[in-house]
């Protein structure tokens, strides 16, 4: 039968594919800058980069900027997932407030916050704090509106169950109201990580003198193609590690959920 | 467990009505109209209607969680004001907590009203053992059946002791079998520990097997249309007691005033009229 007799192909092929497609792609790049198909200048070269990141390894160059861009990422996205979860709270308590306010947030949400980075600069300064407000404009609005609209869509049976067993204000928050939020944050939260690295990296890039922004932004300046790659490369591995974290964190908080699969 | 006294737990309604702004249309629905009756401590009632008849509004307002528009109701002759914690509710579909284990479900009114831990823990165990779910205590709701998951709302109500126990059509969503072995657990609790229930239920077989009393409504607006006694003898086993001849009769007699109120509600539902 041709719909059913679909071959399943096991991990383990899956893998063996995608590491030939990544060493044939890494050698056509490779061979075609050494035959001068195209210009190393522009786009670099697979061995330069290699030999440029365990320089920055060796020297312990990258660890500083790495380590000023994960800070400004979680001191900004803590407190923007806190602010985000505490103002969710307020407004799906008091229905008014978010009627009043709700046009401001949707205006707020809309806006570009990248373009703001400029402003946050010039108010902030060039060290961390423009970039911890940077990463809390970008993450408050996903940790909110997630927050909001968990609140909302709690199951009403819930609410109205846990009122007749006795709960007080307290315990409706705690044993219902949070948990039933937390799901929706979660399913929000490698969005809203995603966002603070990027909020950190592109108020890095605008003006600052450290972190991985700044290294990028310094390749760039010098017309070092080798250097704004191997920069980029280095965000995304850490982006694959705090992604696995995510998931092995998000497996944690669900284990009372039927596995999705 | 000790008995009651079989003077709590009546319920007295007067003349309530309930009624609903419409969103977008300028006016009101009215759900319930004028609904007189009583209940007796410990007796067993059900409340049969057409789909859409205010059954579960009337139940909603009896455990205080909306406010009557018109008219009194009274529990023990205190007027409802707020959500009164002598009172159960199951719900039509369960509502456990997705989140918290068989045990932590059962366990949550004791938490809520500061039983304390162990005194807490040993009444756990009891009703988990009752319903028959002793070593799925660490289990969460997703990983039972429906009818587990109906037996541990079962218990959470019961775990308190609550005079007064609402039931919203518990076992609608469940397949025949099931729901015969659970109408039959749920009269033999109610033997042991005679609370009052309140039981809503569109299928009159069921009302018939399990009630002292049936009390069926019109189509919407909800009024009261006639209260029946229902005289088959205890204790009762609902897959039996359908073989009694008086069974037959009474099924009769309560239909014949059900059943034009059945077609109004389904001719008014054709027509989109809320309801």
């Amino acid at each position: 039968m041709a719909t059913s007799g679909v071959k399943k192909v096991s991990r383990a092929e899956i893998r063996v594919w995608r590491a030939v497609l990544l060493g044939g792609f890494l050698l056509l790049w490779e061979v075609a800058t050494r035959r001068a198909w195209v210009d190393p200048f522009f786009v670099s070269q697979p061995t330069a980069l290699a030999v440029q990141i365990a320089g920055w390894i060796r020297s312990g160059f990258i660890f500083r900027h790495l380590f000023v861009t994960m800070e400004e990422t979680i001191i900004g996205f803590l407190l923007g997932t806190l602010l985000g979860v505490a103002v969710g709270f307020l407004f799906a308590h008091w229905e008014t407030l978010a009627q009043i306010f709700d046009p401001l947030m949707v205006a707020l949400n809309a806006m570009p916050r990248v373009v703001l980075a400029p402003l946050f600069i010039l108010w902030f300064g060039l060290g961390l704090l423009s970039k911890v407000v940077m990463v809390i404009s970008l993450v408050f609005f996903v940790v909110f509106f997630s927050t909001y609209t968990g609140l909302r869509e709690v199951d009403r049976d819930l609410v109205n169950n846990a009122r007749i067993l006795g709960a007080n204000p307290r315990h409706m928050i705690r044993h219902v109201l949070l948990p039933s939020a937390l799901t929706w944050i979660f399913s929000s939260l490698r969005t809203s990580v995603g966002f603070a690295l990027i909020g950190a990296v592109v108020g890095e890039y605008l003006g600052s003198h450290e972190g991985m922004g700044y290294v990028i932004s310094y390749a760039e300046s010098m017309f070092n193609a080798t250097g704004v790659l191997a920069g980029l490369l280095v965000l995304m591995a850490a982006v694959i590690v705090i992604d696995v974290a995510l998931k092995r964190l998000d497996a944690r908080f669900s284990y009372w959920k039927p596995v999705a699969k | 467990m000790a008995t009651r006294d079989d003077r709590t737990g009546n319920i007295v309604l007067e003349q309530v009505t309930q009624r609903f702004p419409l969103p977008r249309e300028d006016r009101e629905f009215t759900a319930v109209q004028d609904a007189s009756f009583e209940i007796g401590g410990g007796e067993f009632v059900s409340i049969v209607g057409p789909s859409g008849c205010g059954k579960s509004t009337l139940l909603g307002l009896i455990a205080g969680l909306v406010p009557v528009t018109a008219g009194r109701i009274t529990l023990d002759g205190r007027p409802v004001d707020g959500v009164n914690p002598r009172l159960g509710f199951v719900f039509q579909r369960d509502a456990l907590l997705p989140w918290k284990t068989v045990a932590q479900n059962v366990g949550l009114p004791l938490l809520f009203r500061g039983v304390d831990a162990a005194a807490a823990r040993a009444r756990v165990a009891d009703w988990i053992a009752r319903i028959g779910l002793t070593g799925f205590e660490g289990y969460h709701p997703y990983q039972l059946s429906g009818g587990m998951r109906k037996r541990v709302a079962l218990a959470m109500t019961m775990v308190y002791e609550p005079e007064i126990v609402l039931m919203d059509e518990p076992f609608g969503a469940l397949d025949v079998q099931t729901r015969n072995l659970m109408e039959n657990d749920l009269l033999e609790i109610w033997t042991q520990f005679r609370r009052t229930v309140v039981f809503v239920t569109h299928d009159l077989e069921e009302a018939i097997a399990l009630s002292d009393r049936i009390v069926v409504m019109t189509a919407s607006p909800g009024r009261v249309k006639a209260v029946y006694t229902i005289t088959l003898p205890r204790p009762r086993s609902v897959t039996e007691i359908r073989f009694h001849p008086d069974f037959g009769r009474l099924y009769e007699t309560i239909w014949k005033d059900l059943k034009d109120e059945v077609r109004l509600g389904y001719e008014r539902s054709q027509k989109g009229l809320p309801g």
